[in-house]
């Protein structure tokens, strides 16, 4: 094993918390209520969101392999040289582009970002890939649909410009440190 | 060979720590999408554009789901007569602001997601501000 080898996994090895569990026992007791008041809205939402399940599944197989490939490609040092803050505009570019194309939900998108910043990728680039997922290219002609081409156009443009600059801020929280 | 399989094993090992989250997150999602209809937000805007983007900004960071669902309800608020303002600034935090999913965010660290739906809500009214007076001017 390269890259620090066992020594590393340790220090990498996250805190242990029951907020998540917390979370899901405060959700799941949510459906408890609601199933004893009103039991047929209760097994509506189980379907629904067992739709949901399904319908992200594969975006879950994605995200999987390239956590898989990441991990084994990927080293602190590539991050800071290919992503890092000293590593030019092209980063933002990255995280613009990367950002557009990621598909499925968003949480599944954190446990691979989780594992890009334990190898060194700051919260700018994290904040700038998060925001342009909110451009969907293959929902555009449904925008464009429901509003208008320029309307769209203008919009997106915009949202870019911002998403950069919502990084670069966090590029300065983060030297602060104040996230 | 080691190295490849060490880095399944932590691949699986990051996801299975979402589990919980993210089931959590979906049980919210279905129980939200199905309790609320969408012909709820309609009657939340008041006819007061600085106050209506507001609202519209927040009713869109609460709400999540396939941003199709924002185009439509987005579509049928514009068609009511509400301002393009609330409705971008609904749009735009739709997709970027995430209150369901800030405890999924946080494995990310619970500063950083909490400052990064803070901005992006602010951002969501700038956005929609910027977009319309740029309309404004073509």
């Amino acid at each position: 094993m390269k890259d620090g080898g066992m020594n590393d996994n340790k220090k990498n090895k996250p805190k242990q918390s029951n907020t998540e569990w917390y979370f899901f026992g405060a959700v799941a007791l949510t459906y408890v209520i609601v199933a004893i008041v009103k039991g047929n809205l209760a097994l509506k939402s189980l379907s629904t969101a067992g739709g949901i399940f399904l319908n992200i599944l594969p975006a879950f197989g994605i995200i999987f392999a390239a956590m898989w490939l990441v991990n084994y490609f990927v080293d602190k040092k590539t991050v800071k040289k290919i992503l890092g803050v000293r590593s030019g505009p092209k980063r933002w570019l990255i995280a613009v582009i990367s950002g557009v194309l990621s598909t499925g939900p968003i949480y599944a998108w954190y446990p691979l970002l989780n594992d890009l910043r334990k190898k060194g990728l700051d919260y700018g680039f994290i904040a700038t890939f998060l925001y342009n997922r909110a451009v969907k290219l293959p929902l555009l002609p449904l925008f464009i649909y429901y509003f208008s081409p320029t309307f769209t156009g203008v919009l997106l443009g915009v949202m870019v410009i911002v998403s950069i600059l919502q990084g670069l801020l966090f590029v300065q929280l983060e030297n602060a440190g104040l996230v | 060979m080691d190295k490849f399989i060490s880095a399944g094993r932590r691949a699986v090992r990051g996801l299975t720590n979402m589990i919980p989250i993210v089931s959590g997150v979906v049980l919210l999602v279905g129980l939200i999408k199905t309790a609320v209809p969408e012909s709820f937000y309609t009657g939340l805007f008041q006819g007061h554009l600085f106050a209506d983007s507001l609202i519209g900004a927040s009713v869109g960071s609460l709400l999540t789901g396939n941003a199709a669902t924002s185009y439509i309800i987005g579509g049928e608020l514009t068609d009511k007569g509400i301002g393009l303002l609330p409705v971008t600034a609904f749009l735009v935090s739709w997709v970027t602001v995430g209150i369901v999913q800030l405890p999924a965010e946080s494995v990310l660290g619970k500063k950083f997601a909490l400052l990064r739906n803070v901005t992006s809500f602010i951002l969501a009214v700038a956005v929609a501000g910027i977009t319309v007076f740029i309309l404004g001017l073509l």
